[in-house]
Order: C-alpha cells, then sequence, then structure tokens
C-alpha cells in the first residue's frame, strides 16, 4: 500500500478535478452556454457512464457476460417514475416550479433513485442467485432471458402505462448539475468499491474460480454481490432516464439497449472503470457529433467491436486504471516514473 | 516428529468416492498429527488429486467421514474447507495471473478480514486498519519466500518456480491448520526441487503446520516426509517411515506393475 | 377444440422451423463451443434472397419455391465467410471474446442489411402453391405439410450423415476432443467449415420455410426467431440432433399454446421462462449428456 501521504495527494488531485469540472459545467449553464441539445448529450453521457461503470462491475471485474443490463435499468426507471408520479399526482406534493425543482421535488428525485435503484438490486438478486449457478455463454443466455421476460411483463401489466407506455412522469432531472454530482458519487462508490476486499474477491474470481474458491473467496456470496450493486447502479440510471424524459416505453429497454452498455463496457477495457467512462463519453458524443454517420453507428460498433476482440480481447484500456496523479506526476517529474509504468502495466490497482 | 498423545489436526475414517459405479477412493483412513509431514504418493491415475479434492471439498464425499482437529467437516464447500484449515495448491498451477504477486496473497486475507461494504465505501478507520495489516502480513509471507521485490510484479509474468512457491504463500495466507501440496515441485529443475523441498521444511516449523504432500519423485518424498502414505486404485496399500514403504513389496509391485 | 387444433398445428409448423434453425446452432456449438448469435440473422438473409430471387425465377418461367437454392447457396456462403473472418481468428480464445464477437457479427448483419434495404418490411411472394389438405373437418395449408415433412426429412438425413459418412464422423471426432482429432489426422479446419456450411444452408432452407408461412422480411426478424431456436437447441440439449427437433416442437408448441390461450404479449416471456427453468433444472437440456469441470 502506498503510504498516508500519497493517498491523500491524490484524493486532492481527483477532488480538485472534480470540482473544477462542476464550476465549469455551471458556469457554462449560467452563461447560456448550454443549449437544450448540449443538454441532452451530456445528461445522456451522465447516465450511460453509470450504465457502463456497473455492467462493468459483473463483465469486466467479475468476468461474467450479462446480457440483461437494460431490464435492471428498466425496473430502476419504472419504479422511480411510479413512485414520483404517485407523490405529484396523489400525493399532491409540488415537485416542480417554473425555475425548477423544489426542494421537495429535490428529496424526492434523491429518494425516488434509491427507491430505482433498490428495487433493482432486489431483482438483481433475485435473478442473479439462481442464475449464477451457470457461468460462460449458459449465464449471457439467462440473464437475456430474464432482461427480455422484464420487459414482456413491463409491456404486459397496465400499471405500467402497458404497450403505450408511461407518460407525464414530473421531470426531475432537470438539473445538470444535480445529476452530475450523482454520477460522480456512483464513480466514486464503484471505485472504492472494486479497490477493496470485496474488489480483490470478485477480481479472483474472475481470474481463477477455482483457485479464489480453495483461497477461501465464497464464490457465490461475491458473483450475487457484484450482480446485485450492478442491478443498483442501473436501476438509479434509469430512474435518472425515467425522470429526465419524461416518458417511458418498455420497448427501448429490450436486448439491443443492453448491447449498448456491453459495447461501452468492452471497447473501454473490461476491467477498467476509466475506460468504461472514456467510452461512455466517446460512444455518446461521437455519434451525436456526427450527424450522418448516425445511420452507420451500429455497423460501425460492430465492425470495431470484432477487430478489438481480435487484437485486444480485453478491450483498449483492458484493466488498466487511468490516474490523474500518475499523470500529474509524470509532468512534474518527468523521467522518474519510467521504470514504475512499465511495472504498473496491468491489475496493478487492485492489489 | 509425530506424538500419539494429540488429537491429529485431519484424521478421515472409510472416505470415499464413487463416480457413476467407479469407486475413485475407498476406505481412506489416515491421521495426521498436527506438525507432521506426510507424503502421498502413487502411480498415475492412483487417486491421489481426488483425495486431495475430497479433503477441500471440491468433492464431497459418498462415503466415511473427514475430521480437522477433531471437528467433523460434513457438507462443506471449499471455501468453508480453507476457513476451517484446509489450504492447497494444485498440480497445475492455478494463480490470480493478472494480479500483481501481493494482490494474489491478499485475496486470501479475505476470509479473516472484517470490513464490510459500506465502510470499504466510505473508506473508515476499520478499512484503513486492516488494509494496512494485510499489506504488511503479505509483504512478510512474501519475504519468507524470498519474493518481497516481486511484489508488484503481475503474477503471470513470474519465472516458473517462483509461480510454484506464490501458490504456496497464497496458501500459507488462508492461514490454515494443515496444507496440502499437489505436486510442488513438478516441471522444476533438480537446484530448483532442492530448494523447494528445504522450503517446505522451513514452512513447516515456521507457520507450525501440518503438510500433506503428493509427490511423484519417490527419492524426494523419502528425503524429507516423516511419513509416507502409498495408495493404488484408489486404495490405501502401505503406510509407514519411507523405509518401511520402500520395502514394502506391494509398493515396488505397484511402481513396477508387477 | 377446433382452436386447440389450430394452434397444435400452428405449433408443430412454426415449431419445424424453429428445429430447423435449432440445428444450426446445435452442430456449430457441438463443434466449436460457440452461440453462433448470427445465426438467426442467416434466416434474414435467406429472406431477403428469397424476396430478390422469386420474381426473377417467375420471369424465367421457373417455379417460385427454387428460390430455395438462391437462400441456401447464400446462407451456405455467409455462414463460411463469417467463420473465417470473425470466429477463426479467435479459436482458443476465452469465452467472453468469442461471444462477444458472435454477438457484434449479429449486429453487423442485421445493420448491413438495414442500411442496404431499409428498415420497412418487404412482402415475399407466394413460394408453394399448394392447395389445402383437408382430414376430417380440420383443414391444413399445404405450407404446413411441406414445412413439417421437410424438416423431418432433413432431421434424419443429417442424423445418418452424422453417424455413417466419413464426414460426419469427423465432425463427431472433432466436437468431442478437437486437439486429439488432429492428432488422427482430421482436419479441424475443414471439419469445421463443413459445420458452419451445413448449418448456414439449413438456415437457408428455415428462411424459405418461414417467409412461406409468415411472408415479410425485415432486417430484425432473425434476431428473435434465432434466440428462440437456440432456446429450442438448449432445451433438446446443445449438441444433440434429435434434441434441437424435439426442443423445436416444443418452443413451437408451447409459443402458440400460449398465444392462442394466454396472451399473445406473454408468449416471448413464457418460452424464455421455460429455457431458465431448464438451464436450472437441467442444463444440459432433455436429451443432453452431462460433464463436469476438471479441477
Amino acid at each position: 500500500m502506498k503510504n498516508k501521504k500519497e493517498i491523500i495527494k491524490s484524493y486532492l488531485i481527483n477532488f480538485i478535478a472534480i470540482a473544477l469540472m462542476f464550476v465549469i459545467l455551471m458556469i457554462a449553464t449560467d452563461a447560456g452556454l448550454i443549449n437544450r441539445y448540449v443538454r441532452g448529450i451530456l445528461m445522456t453521457i451522465f447516465i450511460n457512464i453509470i450504465l457502463a461503470i456497473s455492467l462493468n462491475l459483473t463483465t469486466g471485474f467479475l468476468g461474467q457476460i450479462a446480457l440483461g443490463h437494460a431490464g435492471f435499468m428498466s425496473i430502476g426507471a419504472y419504479s422511480a417514475a411510479l413512485f414520483v408520479k404517485y407523490a405529484q399526482d396523489t400525493m399532491g406534493i409540488t415537485l416542480l416550479q417554473e425555475n425548477g425543482l423544489t426542494s421537495a421535488g429535490l428529496g424526492f428525485f434523491l429518494l425516488s433513485l434509491l427507491i430505482g435503484g433498490g428495487i433493482a438490486a432486489v431483482f438483481g438478486l433475485i435473478v442473479g442467485i439462481p442464475a449464477l449457478r451457470l457461468k460462460g455463454d449458459y449465464l449471457a443466455i439467462i440473464t437475456l432471458g430474464f432482461g427480455e421476460i422484464i420487459r414482456s411483463l413491463i409491456e404486459y401489466f397496465p400499471f405500467t402505462g402497458g404497450a403505450q407506455g408511461l407518460k407525464k412522469i414530473p421531470k426531475l432531472a432537470s438539473s445538470l448539475n444535480v445529476v452530475y454530482i450523482i454520477m460522480i458519487v456512483c464513480v466514486v462508490i464503484m471505485f472504492a468499491f472494486v479497490r477493496s476486499r470485496h474488489g480483490r474477491a470478485i477480481t479472483a474470481i474472475r481470474e481463477d474460480d477455482i483457485a479464489s474458491e480453495a483461497s477461501g473467496i465464497p464464490n457465490t456470496h461475491y458473483k450475487v454481490m457484484a450482480f446485485t450493486i450492478a442491478a443498483f447502479f442501473a436501476g438509479v440510471a434509469g430512474g435518472i432516464y425515467a425522470q429526465y424524459l419524461g416518458v417511458l416505453g418498455a420497448s427501448s429497454f429490450g436486448f439491443m439497449k443492453s448491447i449498448d452498455i456491453l459495447v461501452m463496457v468492452v471497447l473501454g477495457g473490461m476491467g477498467s472503470l476509466t475506460g468504461s467512462i472514456l467510452s461512455a463519453v466517446g460512444l455518446t458524443a461521437l455519434p451525436e457529433m456526427l450527424r450522418s454517420f448516425s445511420d452507420y453507428r451500429m455497423l460501425i460498433y460492430s465492425v470495431v467491436l470484432i477487430i478489438v476482440m481480435i487484437f485486444k480481447p480485453s478491450g483498449l484500456l483492458g484493466t488498466y486504471e487511468f490516474s490523474l496523479t500518475r499523470l500529474i506526476d509524470r509532468i512534474v517529474h518527468p523521467g522518474k516514473h519510467k521504470k514504475a509504468s512499465t511495472m504498473k502495466k496491468e491489475g496493478a490497482e487492485i492489489e | 516428529m509425530s506424538n500419539i498423545d494429540t488429537t491429529p489436526v485431519l484424521k478421515t475414517e472409510h472416505l470415499g468416492i464413487t463416480f457413476g459405479g467407479l469407486k475413485a477412493v475407498e476406505d481412506f483412513n489416515i491421521s495426521i498429527a498436527p506438525n507432521e509431514l506426510v507424503g502421498l504418493i502413487g502411480p498415475n491415475g492412483a487417486g491421489k488429486t481426488t483425495v486431495f479434492n475430497l479433503l477441500t471439498g471440491v468433492y464431497q464425499p459418498t462415503e466415511g467421514r473427514i475430521e480437522l482437529d477433531g471437528q467433523e467437516m460434513k457438507d462443506k464447500k471449499p471455501h468453508q474447507m480453507a476457513k476451517a484449515g484446509i489450504a492447497r495448491t494444485f498440480q497445475n498451477i492455478r494463480l490470480f495471473k493478472n494480479l500483481t504477486v501481493l494482490g494474489n496473497v491478499k485475496v486470501a486475507f479475505n476470509q479473516n478480514m472484517k470490513y464490510g461494504i459500506f465502510q470499504a465505501i466510505l473508506r473508515t478507520g476499520g478499512y484503513w486498519r486492516e488494509e494496512e495489516e494485510i499489506d504488511q502480513k503479505a509483504r512478510e509471507l512474501l519475504s519468507v519466500f524470498n519474493m518481497q521485490d516481486a511484489a508488484d510484479k503481475i503474477a503471470c509474468n513470474l519465472p516458473y518456480g517462483q509461480q510454484r512457491k506464490l501458490e504456496i504463500a497464497r496458501a500459507l495466507a488462508t492461514n490454515p491448520k494443515i496444507l496440502l501440496l499437489d505436486e510442488p515441485a513438478a516441471g522444476m529443475n533438480p537446484t530448483e526441487t532442492a530448494e523447494l523441498m528445504e522450503a517446505i521444511r522451513i514452512i513447516r516449523d515456521k507457520f507450525n503446520i501440518a503438510i500433506l504432500l503428493i509427490e511423484h519423485d519417490m527419492s524426494l518424498v523419502m528425503s524429507i516426509c516423516e511419513r509416507i502414505v502409498v495408495i493404488d486404485y484408489g486404495m490405501i496399500i502401505a503406510k509407514g517411515t519411507p523405509k518401511e514403504v520402500a520395502n514394502n513389496p506391494k509398493v515396488i509391485g505397484a511402481y513396477l506393475g508387477e | 377444440m377446433e382452436l386447440f387444433i389450430k394452434q397444435v398445428i400452428t405449433g408443430i409448423q412454426v415449431g419445424s422451423v424453429y428445429a430447423l434453425v435449432a440445428l444450426g446452432y446445435t452442430m456449430v456449438y457441438g463443434i466449436v463451443k460457440l452461440i453462433n448469435f448470427a445465426h438467426g440473422d442467416f434466416i434474414m438473409v435467406g429472406g431477403y434472397m428469397a424476396v430478390f430471387s422469386i420474381p426473377l425465377l417467375m420471369n424465367a418461367g421457373l417455379p417460385a419455391w427454387l428460390c430455395i437454392l438462391a437462400a441456401v447457396a447464400v446462407c451456405t456462403i455467409i455462414g463460411i465467410a463469417t467463420e473465417k473472418i470473425a470466429y477463426k481468428p479467435l479459436r482458443g480464445a476465452p469465452s467472453l471474446s468469442v461471444l462477444i464477437t458472435a454477438i457484434a457479427m449479429s449486429l453487423f448483419l442485421e445493420n448491413l442489411a438495414l442500411i442496404l434495404f431499409s428498415s420497412s418490411p418487404r412482402p415475399v411472394n407466394n413460394i408453394f402453391n399448394m392447395p389445402p389438405v383437408t382430414i376430417g373437418n380440420i383443414q391444413f395449408s399445404g405450407v404446413t405439410v411441406i414445412t413439417i415433412v421437410f424438416s423431418v426429412i432433413i432431421m434424419i438425413g443429417l442424423q445418418i450423415f452424422i453417424k455413417s459418412t466419413r464426414m460426419g464422423k469427423a465432425m463427431r471426432a472433432v466436437s468431442e476432443d478437437g486437439q486429439a482429432a488432429i492428432l488422427m489426422g482430421i482436419s479441424t479446419n475443414r471439419t469445421i467449415s463443413l459445420t458452419f456450411a451445413i448449418g448456414s444452408g439449413l438456415a437457408g432452407v428455415a428462411a424459405v420455410m418461414y417467409c412461406s408461412a409468415y411472408p415479410q422480411v425485415q432486417p430484425y426478424m432473425g434476431s428473435m426467431l434465432g434466440l428462440k431456436a437456440f432456446i429450442a437447441a438448449v432445451l433438446g440439449g446443445i449438441g444433440n440432433i434429435p434434441g434441437a427437433m424435439l426442443g423445436g416442437i416444443i418452443i413451437g408448441l408451447v409459443e402458440s399454446m400460449t398465444k392462442g390461450y394466454i396472451s399473445t404479449q406473454l408468449a416471448d416471456a413464457v418460452v424464455f421462462g421455460i429455457l431458465i427453468l431448464v438451464l436450472l433444472v437441467k442444463p444440459t437440456g432433455i436429451l443432453g449428456k452431462n460433464v463436469g469441470e476438471k479441477v
């Protein structure tokens, strides 16, 4: 372990970077630089970051492919949406006023995300306990199956709005700043989790599940834990999504959505949270910037995926984590880190 | 040396397992005293690794019982066996290849750590204390094997001999009462083997544990084990000191193929 | 009663198509341990081949059902090409990478079709001009009979091929132990190509059968169809040819019964429910055999 001073230094650097981005975001909003269009892209980026890092926990760190992530997202989305709708329509609480959220609105927004995440986590647990007895291809297929079942049930039951979808959801995810902070909190939690004994255990299962069990790791327990936590954050992302759009349709949470998230995780690097963040930003922003490219988006994704799988199967960053502290260090003391950087290549962060 | 008065650290009675009608191990009785170094030998396919798999909970025995320190081990999964105090290594090395050397060892400390998910996320005092403690312990353990300098290397980049040692270090990190070594010298050259055998003896004394060792190379087992158990076709055919076993006609027959 | 019989017949018909598709999955999985996600999309390709070849055949004064040749030929080529380009470089790679590649291949075919043929569905001309068959007071369409008969013939033929020909034996050998098969002088590459060729060829047949029952083609038609056929393969026991037939018919029946008696919307959920149940209770499927992992 690094010494205390270094740890505090790196926490501080990251905190300053996060705060700086927040200030930039606030200034840009105040200056009116962020129009509806840019706001939409940023919002989608924040949501996708949460989705990608959460799926990375199961696919990257645990090493199990899950194809039903959109299912958990939809559960969070519908739970949160129904909750705030109930609060507004039935309980008659004023959540929104002309210039944005009321303080009750903010409270209910945060609460709705916890509820959405919580219910998604419960489903994650229910799905995970039986599903995680399987691995590899079979686990992929069974999670795909669960995702499709969830989608069909949402379309079937009337209280979710059925096939017509759920409309008039209070748009509580109106403030970019609030969503930014929520996203940061999710990322920080995920980092803290991954770099703990629990994260280490989960990574050990990916590396060799027989050896991990023999080293005293209760594999099933940790697999279910990873799956449940991933479902929780997918639910939170879904909650934000629902209250940003204001309308929900079950068809937007199909297999393709799960694949979309998977592409981000795989390209960014399976086992690299910073990789997921970078690819979530890139894969959300790029197609938007190149409008004419949007028809070819999935086609290009698929080709890139195949190429990456053939030449760099662990994704672009692999398990490498980008570190701001290391970067600054290298700029300040050039040369000093040459040797360390080659040694620290992969996995060094999860020791 | 073994002492008859103490409770055996590991004892099996009539242990056996059947795979679809085939008796892979049958009526396996063994009693290992604390701090004893026992060899388990036998020809290829005799069922040595199956015995290990039974003792570590990978397979559930179809007959008989296992006692660890006088406590019956029933329906235990591998991680529960590890927690109870039986650690093992594998014939074909199984390391966490993409983790660091230090990380490999730290994983095995997991079962004796207490901080929960929320303490990890909130980075409470408990988190820091325990992480610092195991960091230190893991490094100490590595230094026993003279590997402290390799702590930050990725495990799969280690030379073969060190990978074997790392696997033993990881097994020791679970704080076992008995260590099962499955052909630890396989694939090593004579110098490395001699070094390893010396290390095994040191481990036994330093950590004060019993060791059960599978090895193919008779001469090696003979030189370090106090007692040897020979199995063939899943059954014990001889037990005793190296000398006794070496002169046993059954053993000679099993190896030479009568 | 009439509804019941009608649903049974529809079920068996759809089930036969699933069975044909499931064969492709099962053969490929048996031999390279790969869920070929793109297999469902081969059906879509076959469907478009039917759409385009039928007018040409009609103009030439030939019967429409000859489109089956075009569908089979193109599907076979695409199957072999997919294997060579995307899957072969990954042989021996971790199953995660292989699975992702298969998904990517499926996405590729779907989106290529989307760009080439647009998302709007295209109608398929009448392929088989068959009078309806009447037994008692129940009427079947001719297509139903053809589909069922065809599937059964193919199934039996395939079974004979696998059990008694040289190539079939090679396929079984590679599926049991690829390394050992190489040592026995079997060319794994050729055998795998052959497996893909047969599997995708069958997808071509299935495509024409499917289109004669549901005469419409669109880029995503293969994905759900493929998934259900895959479920059929898992249900019957992956790697097992009679299992694929059995699984296909069961899935077809369950689906059609759910549509008839419970709800059309829930049909997919019920089929996936069955998959989950099978995987949890007997992951090797009805006719599959158990294999454990070596420690």
